[in-house]
């Protein structure tokens, strides 16, 4: 997959060597950033007291970061939402931003749309071995004693992820084909990865050497165990889900009754659209008066055709939704996460983003030159459309 | 159904197609009734809401009429709405939807009799297709 900017051409790999723990050796790297003044404040998630939730926490304090832990598999909002509102009228010093491959790509797709600025931002992805719902989460972490994230990284080191017993981890992730994070300005790498003894760091040199990261002089980084085959693993297993899924989907719609059936439990309460980090329009046509109609107007559609549902407008709320922001999904799942009544959005979403960025070619979040798709147009293609046959 | 009268709703870019309907008025040429026109001042103006929203309240055909590519009057508001309409019927057609309904024509505004012929032509097509499914929606 292509990578955005120069910066990645010039990455290398380095070993650091696990002391005590992959999350206590993380931890401490990740406070070196602020200790060595990479960065003045960092965002990284943290386990809030209660110990059921797992926040992103923005830290000016190096010791204040006992209880972060980036792997933990729960993702109560995208963080590009986040990134956005520190960044969005002008960050105050440098910012480090840990986060995971989905955040990361529908936080390109947000400074295209000009909602977020990556100046003076270090971007650090890690890799995501997966999340849970957050209840499910909430009550893995009760009975787990802080150990679920250990159990990830045991099975991350030959790519086969598998949720705890009884449970499955959010569907968005069951079928995400990009585990690894891209486009970063430094990579955690933990997939294919013996975390029992070592973690990847792929960085610029400059940065490796702010870290003081080493390298054994002219010999590449021994990092244990395949971890191209791992991805790789990892990567055809979701895929494989994906077009299970896909499939489903495009057969289970096909005409106006199933189209209704699909969204029969819709009731417009908008959670998708506020979870969806890609919707970020404040003047948002479903946040207007446009949709108060007057009264009378709805007797008067009663009139028409002998019954509505209601409220009204949940086709059109779906469907504008859809041509708004399909051709910008990343796939993040918030928005299946969010609803309330189970909606199977995360897959329709993908499922027709899919079709509609091909149209373009378009990959959201692959790269920061590529221009959004509804920006711009080329006067060389469709041709065909608008033109009598 | 052979006292079908299809609902066509039109969005006219003003200085083009609008102009081209206009003509096509001055010049006296009878095209059907179907249509009713809804001037903006440039396709690229034209949000996919509308045409959903007049496709969700029953029309049964929607046409949306700009300048010819290279020839908008806001130099490239025809691409933009070329995009979004491929986009659009894109989205129609996964979501069990005859996206066929929704027509974009590139009509100027000395082309009035094209303009009168494609009225004629969508007419004669919806009239096969039949009137649209959504109609009878109870949930939109």
């Amino acid at each position: 997959m292509p990578i955005k900017g120069d910066s990645q051409d010039m990455n290398t790999d380095y070993r650091l060597e696990v002391k005590g723990g992959a999350l206590e050796t993380m931890t401490a790297f990740l406070r070196g950033l602020l200790e060595k003044e990479i960065v003045d404040a960092l965002l990284v998630p943290m386990h809030t007291p209660a110990g059921d939730n797992v926040v992103q926490t923005l830290f000016t304090d190096p010791t204040r970061l006992e209880n972060v832990d980036p792997i933990a598999p729960v993702l109560p909002v995208n963080s590009a939402r986040l990134v956005s509102d520190l960044t969005e009228t002008g960050a105050v010093g440098r910012l480090g931003a840990v986060l995971r491959s989905c955040e990361i790509r529908a936080l390109i797709e947000l400074v295209k749309l000009k909602q977020a600025s990556l100046d003076n931002v270090v971007l650090i992805g890690v890799d995501c071995l997966g999340t849970y719902e957050m209840n499910d989460y909430a009550e893995l972490a009760r009975g787990s004693n802080g150990q679920l994230s250990a159990g990830l990284l045991s099975q991350a080191k030959e790519g086969r992820l598998a949720p705890s017993e009884g449970h499955q981890f959010r569907v968005a992730c069951q079928m995400c084909e990009y585990p690894v994070p891209q486009g970063v300005n430094l990579t955690v790498g933990l997939i294919g990865v013996d975390t029992a003894s070592e973690i990847l760091i792929t960085t610029s040199d400059e940065l490796a050497e702010q870290l003081e990261l080493s390298r054994e002089a002219g010999l590449p980084p021994r990092v244990g165990g395949d971890r191209g085959g791992a991805v790789d693993r990892l990567v055809a297993e979701r895929t494989a889900e994906r077009d299970r899924r896909f499939a489903e989907f495009r057969q289970r719609v096909s005409d106006m009754p199933s189209l209704l059936a699909e969204f029969s439990r819709c009731i417009r309460c908008h959670n998708c659209m506020v979870a969806c980090p890609i919707c970020y329009c404040k003047e948002c046509i479903f946040r207007t008066a446009t949709f108060d109609h007057a009264s009378a107007q709805y007797f008067r559609w009663a009139n028409r055709r002998g019954s509505i549902r209601m409220p009204t407008d949940t086709l059109i709320f779906q469907l504008t939704r859809l041509n708004h922001m399909a051709t910008s999904c990343v796939g993040c799942g918030m928005c299946e996460s969010a609803c309330p009544n189970d909606l199977p959005v995360a897959t329709i979403f993908r499922a027709v983003g899919e079709k509609v960025q091909a149209l373009f070619d378009y990959v959201p979040g692959r790269s920061l030159e590529e221009e959004l798709p509804v920006a711009t147009f080329r006067e060389d293609e469709l041709t065909s459309l608008g033109e009598r046959e | 159904m052979d006292d079908f009268e299809p609902r066509i709703i039109a969005f006219l870019c003003n200085w083009c197609t609008y102009t081209g309907a206009d003509l096509a008025g001055t010049s006296r040429i009878q095209y059907p009734p179907n249509i009713r026109i809804i001037r903006l001042m440039c396709s690229g103006g034209l949000d996919v809401t509308y045409v959903l929203k007049a496709l969700l309240e029953g029309a049964d055909g929607v046409l949306i009429g700009g300048c010819h590519p290279g020839d908008c009057h806001y130099q490239s508001g025809n691409y933009k709405a070329r995009r979004r309409v491929a986009i659009l019927k894109s989205i129609l057609q996964q979501m069990g939807f005859d996206d066929d309904r929704v027509w974009l024509r590139w009509i100027s505004a000395s082309e009035g009799q094209y303009f009168a012929d494609t009225v004629k032509e969508m007419v004669a097509d919806l009239k096969e297709k039949g009137p649209n499914p959504l109609r009878e929606l109870w949930g939109t």
